[in-house]
């Protein structure tokens, strides 16, 4: 009966992007705040709304009315679960963020800023909802294209052109991958409709159907910047608008691996029944490499809003393992990870947008004592560096500890070990800027990085930075991080995230829904309210070993100069020349990336596994 | 089916590949990301042939005879609309460097790194 409002978030997002378009001559600045504003803030109660009725019954919306007939799929659907609802709820929360956060940006270029902003909002909404697999992939280039424009958007400065081409020649390959791999499922099934595809291959693990399947999984762990996949992803942050950055951190690679996520469930659960141990081997491989190599490449920044990409890396390594155990309860996990580590970002990356703002530079050694007297700045960061650390009851920890109660229960107990160096790595670092900036503690000079390129940025506000931070800065980073910390304290959060799943992880239940109006209800996870005290432990051992992390690198003790055969020395140097810069040395890892996957997931299977 | 149409978008894939990797122009580049992307719809084109077919158009002949997959065709027309876009992108993007930088060399391109 409600379900008219299921193509809603994506139309009101894309009709008001239009219009702002129109009138963007006639509009005065405040008008198109305001009504990008209430845009964004209907299409997250719209969300919010089909969120709550799809998690009593998912809803299925077909365009047009192209029900399908005899089990056969002609239209388009939408196939609304909590989960898919949740995350376009979540976008428009972060856009909502970056908009009040650009409010005192950008002062003479018009409303594209606007446009291009709720285009995004309307492609991730759509991805997100979306059925169908080739609506997918359009989507996924319309939300690419506006986040190319979005990176480049200081066009009259060196690093964002760089930046932009990289992520955009980078990101439009991945988008031909996944292209190759729903044609060749096109090929074989017939179908477009993710559940038709799914019923239609049946348990067929044959060769192609596995190449079909590592093209797509290949290209959407591009988006999600995935090792040896994730090289745009630095560049494009380092220099995008920070408001953007937000974006790009906190929900779009998120996306990325929600994709994979999604086809996996919808499609080849069935034809991987057999083979999960080959698969979820591999991606467990990758996730870690992921978290570990972003972890180092964190630490190793001066540059704060690198930084902090290099520790979205890391962090979507540890996200790739919720996925990677195939089990809804982890899966759970990685869904309550997406949003805590969201928002925990999304926070940082606005207090830097504060620093660029107040101190005209966002580099960590010129910055070097100079935030002494921003002390709600200097609390902040440290507040939200406490959830990137995945200290209770901050969201990321409930997330981290669904997914290692889950990986103990199944045999991979080890894991717990990944998310520790992870936190330590990522929240050292950021600890270390902390005190760095608005301590003054340790040198004035690069010690600690071991030859990190400086890069230039241009401040991106004009007005005077006298002034005391807007509150329009201020609010918006504080509510975020906040947000992360409430939601870790909602009771039955992750019991709700965890119903939300079941409907996702049901393949059979999916293809019900969409092909035959049938609803098979699935039984509700059983209730669990307490985590392991483990793995608070843990959490707050990795926290304290976080501080002490960064209150080494900041002491006399840290070494001045490594001798030249500190392995980790030499591992650092080798990560640094794999990241050129160079966008002609970052497609051809992504073609060997794609081909390793490719022949990693046969060999494993072949061998039986 | 013959095997051939896959073998010429598995070739322009490859060319179009070592044309970006390769690339010393921005330009040169975003060309052969539409070489790379022509693969894409040879392969459409491919699944959707049947030898001895007619179009799918059913006004002179009966519905029933035989035709090619009007589905793939729609793919790659909006696949097409895609790459223009981008493309279109790429260039503009391409522009602004040679205007700020003055070259379109992705090797001079050294702000970013490590």
């Amino acid at each position: 009966m409600n379900t008219i409002l299921a193509p809603l978030p994506v139309v009101i997002a894309l009709g008001t992007a239009a219009i702002l378009a129109a009138l963007n001559k006639f509009l005065p600045r405040r008008a198109a705040d305001a009504l990008a504003a209430m845009a964004t803030i209907t299409v997250g109660g719209i969300s919010l709304q089909l969120m709550r009725l799809s998690s009593i019954q998912p809803i299925v919306y077909w365009f047009g009315g192209w029900t399908p007939r005899a089990g056969m799929a002609l239209g388009i659907t939408f196939t609304i679960d909590p989960i898919g609802a949740g995350l376009a709820a979540f976008t428009s929360v972060l856009v909502l963020a970056a908009f009040v956060f650009s409010w005192h940006y950008f002062d003479s270029v018009g409303t594209h800023f606007h446009v291009l902003i709720l285009v995004f909002l309307g492609a991730m909404c759509g991805f997100s909802l979306t059925g169908d697999l080739f609506n997918m992939f359009v989507f996924f280039e319309l939300m690419s294209a506006a986040a190319f424009a979005l990176c480049g958007y200081k066009v009259e400065e060196a690093g964002p052109l760089q930046g932009a081409l990289n992520f955009a020649v980078t990101n439009t390959i991945a988008a031909f991958v996944v292209l190759s791999g729903i044609a060749l499922l096109y090929g074989r099934t017939g179908a477009l409709n993710m559940a038709q595809i799914g019923r239609a291959l049946g348990d067929d693990s044959s060769a192609l159907v596995v190449v079909a399947f590592t093209f797509i999984t290949a290209g959407f762990f591009v988006k999600a910047a995935i090792v040896p996949f994730h090289f745009w992803l630095a560049d494009a942050h380092a220099v995008a608008p920070t408001p953007v950055c937000v974006l790009f951190s906190g929900i779009m690679v998120e996306l990325g691996l929600y994709a994979v996520a999604r086809v996996y469930w919808a499609i080849m659960d069935r034809p991987f029944a057999t083979h999960g141990p080959a698969l979820s081997g591999l991606l467990l491989t990758v996730g870690t490499i992921t978290a570990i190599v972003g972890g180092l490449m964190c630490f190793g920044q001066r540059h704060i809003k690198r930084l902090l990409a290099y520790s979205t890396i890391s962090h979507m390594g540890l996200m790739t393992i919720g996925f990677a155990l195939l089990k809804p309860d982890a899966l759970a996990g990685a869904a309550l990870y997406v949003v805590g580590h969201g928002l925990v970002k999304a926070s940082l990356f606005l207090v830097s947008g504060i620093l660029l703002h107040r101190l005209r530079t966002i580099d960590e050694i010129e910055l070097h004592g100079r935030g002494r007297d921003l002390w709600g700045t200097a609390a902040l960061w440290v507040f939200a560096g406490l959830g990137l650390a995945g200290l209770p009851p901050f969201a990321t920890f409930l997330g981290e500890a669904a997914i290692e109660d889950t990986a103990t229960k199944h045999g991979q107990g080890w894991l717990w070990v990944v998310f520790f160096l992870s936190a330590v790595l990522t929240a050292g670092a950021v600890f270390r800027v902390g005190g760095r900036i608005f301590a003054g503690w340790g040198r004035d000079e690069d010690v600690e990085t071991g030859g990190a390129q400086k890069i230039e940025e241009e401040p991106e506000t004009t007005d005077v930075a006298e002034h005391p931070i807007p509150a329009v800065m201020f609010a918006p980073a504080a509510v975020l991080a906040v947000l992360a910390l409430a939601v870790g304290l909602i009771p039955g959060v992750r019991h709700a995230v965890q119903t939300g799943v079941t409907y996702m992880a049901d393949g059979a239940g999916y293809q019900a829904r969409v092909l035959d109006h049938a609803w098979l209800p699935v039984a509700p996870p059983p209730l669990e309210h307490v985590f392991p005290l483990s793995s608070i432990i843990r959490a707050v051992a990795a926290t304290i070993c976080a501080f002490g992390l960064a209150g080494f690198a900041l002491s006399p003790w840290w070494p001045r100069r490594q001798p030249r055969w500190n392995p980790l020395k030499l591992t650092m140097l080798g990560l640094r020349k794999l990241h050129s810069g160079h966008v002609g040395d970052y497609v051809a890892l992504l073609t060997l990336g794609v081909a390793a996957f490719g022949v990693a997931l046969s060999v494993l299977i072949k061998l039986g596994f | 089916m013959t095997f051939f149409p896959y073998a010429i978008a598995a070739w322009l894939l490859i060319v179009g590949l070592y044309g970006v990797v390769t690339s010393k122009n921005y330009i040169h580049l975003a060309i052969c990301l539409a070489v790379l992307q022509s693969s894409t719809y040879v392969l459409l084109l491919a699944i959707g042939y049947k030898v001895g077919a007619g179009p799918p158009v059913f006004d002179t002949v009966p519905p029933g005879t035989p035709a090619v997959d009007p589905v793939v065709q729609a793919l790659m027309l909006t696949d097409i609309v895609v790459e223009a876009t981008v493309v279109a992108l790429l260039l503009a993007l391409a522009v602004q460097a040679h205007k700020h930088t003055g070259t379109l060399d992705p090797d001079k391109m050294q702000e970013l790194k490590g």
